[in-house]
């Protein structure tokens, strides 16, 4: 992967969402009409408040809402202009779709490395290419490196978060849906965590679609950013306009912080 | 006191009988949090396979290759036919399933082999060993060596291999595992395979003790008092559990039994499965969700 100085350079679409309805238990209508787009090499941020339907969103995407009693009843989801609507979880994370859940989700018995390494068996990758895997998140998160034989489980919130960010990066993924990864972390654990997102969009060109309802962070960090509310998305534009934009403002920033 | 220490040996011995069925339960249960009624039926099934071929004259090591691919196609079928489309329901549907699972093996396993009892020679002889001034019997010692290989062999699988690893992530995190890529799938076929391969282990070693034969599935219940005191999720748990019982079970019949009457092995164990419950609810070794955040 190469360097990608500004991610609208190219512009090519990885990912297209079109009108999509997600219906939980064949009741719960979740989600509908939403659209959206991840360009190659951008950070996306969804936002939102509780229940507003951010988790849900990146569940379609990744295919994990079958697991939760859940289908996309309509509309049509494209990664890298192939149809991936119904696509199960393990092929869309070989083509290079991976969903850091939110919550963190670590295997808690198993060690920081296992937990590593058990996100690189997807591609069967030899020995040494699973090590060099493992050598270059460690590279990223060098904590995790001293942690590496501690059951995850016993290690803090904010190197859990790293867990699982490291975890999916460990399937090569062109794109990460990273559900609400400021959730319940110190502020200081929160930056350097984003931080660490922007650098990896920058030099290896992973692109982020990201939920948060810290809607600060997540646009200091984010190019461009989509506001769900209810279900819908109510409001799109570049990080800086909807920084700028009062009625945001008055919704959500006036309440978080 | 050298005839108390005979007596407590040769109950370890004899309670690694009970984890071998054990283990196969704590398999299946910690991969997909079900309580597979069925594995009794599948230990059946095993011996009652592998001593049906060696009674047509085929030779051991090909039976119980034959055996083994049996099990194989079995866990693959019952993954395929009942696992699958009952995903996502409760644990109480799932037991159900294999509630009605262990009656269909045993038919089938009747249909294939019929209903006669069938002896099944291992060559080991149940003769007494002098050591170190105990008599024990060498079939107790040699079950023993058997369960003491097939836990090193599971420890390296579960620790070692990349599909160990992945069952350890399947069991502690479904949801997660399926979002890094692990197929659900093909992990509970390998489980219930490998619960198979053990139940195949199990199934000869008691088929050999008391003859092949339909009640040879009611294993299950000298497995229970043990999953209960070990846990339901810690293979050393079931090994411990197996020696708690075997031993206590002997003890008890040796020096309770003169008082209270004979007969007292067959419920002793469950006694002290439900005074464990009180205590410890989880087993020694059962696995308590870590609450660290
Ligand atoms: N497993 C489920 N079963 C039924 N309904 C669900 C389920 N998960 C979510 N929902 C419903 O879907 C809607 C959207 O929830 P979702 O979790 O996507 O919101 P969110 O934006 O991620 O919220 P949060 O910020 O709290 O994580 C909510 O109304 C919720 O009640
Ligand atoms: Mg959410």
């Amino acid at each position: 992967m190469s360097a990608i100085a500004n991610p609208y350079a190219e512009s090519v679409e990885l990912l297209r969402v079109d009108d999509i309805e997600v219906i939980y238990d064949s009741a719960v209508l979740a989600v509908s009409g939403v659209s959206l787009t991840v360009p190659k090499g951008a950070i996306i941020a969804l936002l939102g408040a509780n229940g507003a339907g951010k988790s849900t969103t990146l569940k379609a995407i990744s295919g994990l809402v079958r697991a939760d009693r859940a289908e996309v009843s309509s509309g049509s989801i494209h990664f890298q202009g192939q149809m991936s609507t119904h696509t199960p979880p393990h092929v869309l994370v070989q083509q290079g779709i991976v969903h850091v859940l939110e919550g963190r989700h670590v295997f808690a018995h198993l060690t920081v490395e296992e937990n590593l390494r058990s996100g690189g068996f997807v591609r069967r990758p030899s020995r040494q290419s699973l090590q060099a895997g493992l050598e270059r998140i460690y590279t990223w998160f060098p904590r995790l490196k001293e942690k590496r034989k501690v059951q995850a489980g016993y290690t803090s919130g904010g190197e859990q978060q790293m867990v699982a960010i490291g975890r999916a990066l460990m399937t090569n993924p062109s794109m990460v849906l990273l559900d609400e990864p400021s959730m319940g972390l110190a502020p200081l654990i929160v930056q350097e965590i984003f931080e660490i997102v922007s650098q990896l969009n920058e030099k290896e060109g992973v692109s982020f679609l990201l939920a948060e309802q810290n809607i600060p962070v997540a646009l200091k960090h984010a190019h461009y950013g989509y506001v769900l509310e209810t279900g819908k998305i109510v409001l799109s534009g570049t990080a800086q306009e909807l920084l700028q934009n009062t009625a945001l403002q008055d919704a959500y920033l006036g309440k978080k912080q | 006191m050298e005839f108390f220490l005979e007596v407590l040996t040769g109950g370890l011995l004899a309670g690694l009988m009970y984890s071998l069925v054990a283990i196969g339960f704590v398999l299946i249960y910690k991969a997909s949090g079900v309580f597979n009624f069925a594995q009794g039926s599948m230990v059946l099934f095993s011996a009652l396979t592998f001593v049906s071929l060696l009674e047509r004259g085929v030779p051991f090591w090909v039976s119980f290759a034959v055996t083994l691919l049996t099990m194989i196609a079995l866990a693959w079928a019952i993954e395929r036919v009942v696992l699958r489309p009952l995903v996502n329901r409760p644990p109480i549907t799932l037991f159900m399933a294999t509630l009605g699972l262990s009656y269909i093996i045993e038919g089938v396993a009747q249909a294939m082999w019929g209903a006669q009892v069938h002896g099944l020679e291992l060559g080991i002889s149940d003769a007494p060993l002098e050591i170190g001034g105990m008599l024990l019997s060498q079939f107790d010692l040699f079950s023993a060596a058997t369960a003491g290989i097939l836990v090193l062999f599971l420890s390296l699988l579960f620790n070692k291999t990349r599909i160990g690893i992945s069952l350890r992530a399947v069991a502690d995190d479904q949801l997660a595992a399926l979002a890094v890529g692990i197929k659900l799938q093909r992990i509970w076929m390998i489980v219930w395979a490998v619960a198979g391969f053990v139940g195949l282990v199990a199934g000869l070693l008691w088929g050999a003790r008391l003859g092949v034969q339909f009640s040879l599935s009611l294993v299950v219940l000298k497995a229970l008092p043990v999953l209960i005191i070990g846990g339901f999720t810690s293979i050393g748990g079931a090994i411990v559990g197996g020696l708690i019982i075997g031993a206590s079970e002997k003890l008890a019949e040796v020096y309770l039994g003169p008082i209270i009457g004979g007969g007292i092995e067959n419920w002793f164990p469950y006694v002290l499965a439900l005074l464990f419950l009180l205590v410890r609810p989880a087993g020694i070794f059962g696995e308590r969700a870590i609450e660290r955040v």
